[in-house]
């Protein structure tokens, strides 16, 4: 009975296996990107890079190119735009970020619209299709987490530093900017291999949700990212599972899974302050 | 931090920093123009002024984190920022930095990062130098806690463990006797006449005038240099106007104020305060009478 319920869902179905791999390494990646959003809080420049990409894929599906050549192009402009919004305003930065973040979304909904498929193309650029991945994106994803874990092992102390203060990081030798954009390249990478399997709305939910419940209960950084990954392998486990059993979509379901795991830590947490007050 | 295990590495005849016709500021907009000193290793220098008089901006023209206006500036005998790893510098902290998932002793070890770069290996040298560090600022009971838990009095004890665990040559620290109480402010003051005394130089803004009297030399800031040289010489009625818009003298560690600069006119009272109070009172408030 628990086999059945737990267990012979992925065994039985090849496409649940090939989800769940997708999905962990997703977890690992975000978990690693994630702490460092959160601790930075980047949340919004996140938001923002997230949905950036979608012009981008939207374009490459209409010249029928790879969506991930389309998603690296628009994350990259995106990129740009932030870079040169924040040199730009020091006030106004959010307010202009959320604009060019709307407008993004915007002219990516647009160009979709032209296409003839065009919700079935938008389901699948925002919430991803992580039940038809396939054998060769896994391995894209194997080697985009590799690389994503390999940057954060070399820059492990400059982001350290700059989560505490980006002056202590420039005092110490490491460019604050330089390491701030290898930061947010980071986060496009993140993005761009995870849009095919949990799609651009809910990468940013897999990015900001395992690391923010970590970070309520982590003394250590390096202990707040593999709590991340392991919360976020978690969720893709659970959400598939109930996206199995009760036929809901699969992206959605992970993402909402991460989602509750925080609210009922944050709820946990709060009783157990309450209990030692 | 050890005092007396290390040699700077600076040749005697290179000062600490040598500014020559400097002016600091910010995006071009002078704040402090045409200042001139040279710092001499092993001596302690105090930036004494108000809020906003650039006491702070200096400081981060020194530390390279902001670039001069105009004029020149040499520190350890090169650009400012050319050696990371023998300048240490505690600015004010945002507050977002309080509540990262970072122990006590983790935010003092980022103190050794400069000298290894990016892989460089941790050694026994730099463990011990913030074991000392932390020893030394009274927080090595509290090495294990995390950052979020800590009192305001215990963070800043904390952030100068790590500008001393650098064991930099030029040490710079932006008020850091904010938030300490008295026993730990004097232990602070004793650590940066050791250090000084072993040969490293320091730069400390602050406001009090009574700390300045304990450094080698002051430099009065309002905008420009009021004065430059040891409090003694420098503290007159002329001088505390110019830096505070207080009438008064110094004497004997005491400022003696004759009147304050506050829009009364007529007003003269004498009131001799101990000079670690002397910003800490409230502001004239007496009602005036005309006869």
């Amino acid at each position: 009975m628990i086999l059945d319920t737990f267990i012979a869902p992925f065994t039985a179905n090849p496409f649940m296996v090939y989800a769940l791999m997708a999905g962990v390494l997703v977890s690992i990646a975000c978990g690693i990107v994630g702490t460092f959003v959160v601790l930075r809080g980047l949340a919004f420049i996140g938001d923002a890079l997230a949905h950036g990409v979608l012009p981008g894929v939207a374009v490459a599906i209409l010249l029928g190119l790879p969506g991930m050549v389309g998603a690296s192009v628009g994350a990259l402009a995106m990129i740009f735009g932030i870079g040169f919004i924040t040199r730009r305003s020091n006030l106004s930065s959010d307010t202009a970020i959320g604009l060019l973040f709307v407008a993004m979304l915007a002219l990516g909904v647009a160009i979709v619209s032209r296409s003839h498929a065009f919700s079935g193309d938008l389901v699948r650029i925002l919430f991803g299709e992580i039940l038809g991945i396939r054998t060769g994106e896994i391995v894209g994803q194997l080697v985009a987490t590799i690389l994503i874990g390999a940057i954060a092992i070399v820059c492990y102390r400059p982001f350290l530093l700059l989560c505490f203060s980006a002056e202590q990081a420039e005092v110490s030798g490491f460019p604050s900017r330089r390491y701030h954009a290898i930061m947010l390249l980071m986060i496009a990478m993140t993005v761009v291999v995870s849009f095919r399997t949990v799609g651009t709305l809910l990468v940013f939910g897999m990015l900001l949700a395992p690391a923010a419940t970590a970070a309520l209960f982590s003394r250590k950084i390096t202990t707040m990212i593999l709590t991340a990954s392991l919360i976020g392998a978690f969720s893709v486990y659970t959400g598939l599972l109930a996206s199995y059993h009760f036929n809901l979509a699969a992206g959605a379901s992970i993402t909402l899974a991460a989602s509750i795991i925080f609210f009922i830590m944050l709820g946990a947490k709060r009783v157990s302050q309450g209990v030692a007050r | 931090m050890s005092v007396a295990a290390d040699v700077p590495t600076i040749p005697m005849d290179a000062a600490a920093v040598n500014a020559r016709g400097l002016s600091v500021g910010y995006s071009g907009e002078t704040v402090v123009a045409n200042i001139d000193f040279r710092l001499d290793r092993g001596k302690v220098l105090a930036l004494v002024g108000s809020n906003g008089s650039g006491k702070t901006t200096l400081l981060k023209t020194i530390a390279g984190l902001l670039p001069p206006v105009s004029g020149e500036i040499d520190v350890l005998g090169g650009a400012p920022m050319a050696k990371p790893g023998q300048v240490a510098y505690m600015g004010q902290f945002h507050p977002s930095s309080f509540m990262l998932p970072l122990r006590a002793i983790d935010v003092v070890r980022m103190a050794r990062f400069a000298a290894h770069g990016l892989l460089g290996r941790m050694t026994h040298r730099d463990e011990r130098a913030v074991q000392e560090a932390i020893e030394r600022m009274g927080v090595a009971h509290l090495a294990q806690e995390p950052l979020n838990t800590l009192s305001g009095g215990q963070r800043q004890k904390v952030f100068l463990a790590q500008a001393f665990a650098r064991e930099a040559d030029l040490i710079l620290l932006d008020e850091p006797a904010a938030n300490l109480d008295a026993a730990a402010r004097d232990n602070y003051r004793r650590l940066v006449r050791e250090l000084a005394n072993a040969g490293r130089s320091v730069l400390v803004a602050t406001h009090d005038i009574d700390e300045a009297a304990d450094y080698d030399w002051t430099m009065l800031l309002a905008h420009r240099v009021v004065a430059y040289g040891h409090v003694e010489d420098i503290l007159n009625p002329e001088t505390l106007l110019s830096t505070f818009g207080i009438a008064g003298s110094y004497k004997e560690g005491r400022v003696i104020i004759v009147g304050r600069e506050h829009g009364h006119e007529e007003c003269e009272e004498e009131q001799e305060l101990p000079v670690s109070g002397l910003f800490h009172q409230p502001p004239h408030d007496h009602a005036h009478h005309r006869s």
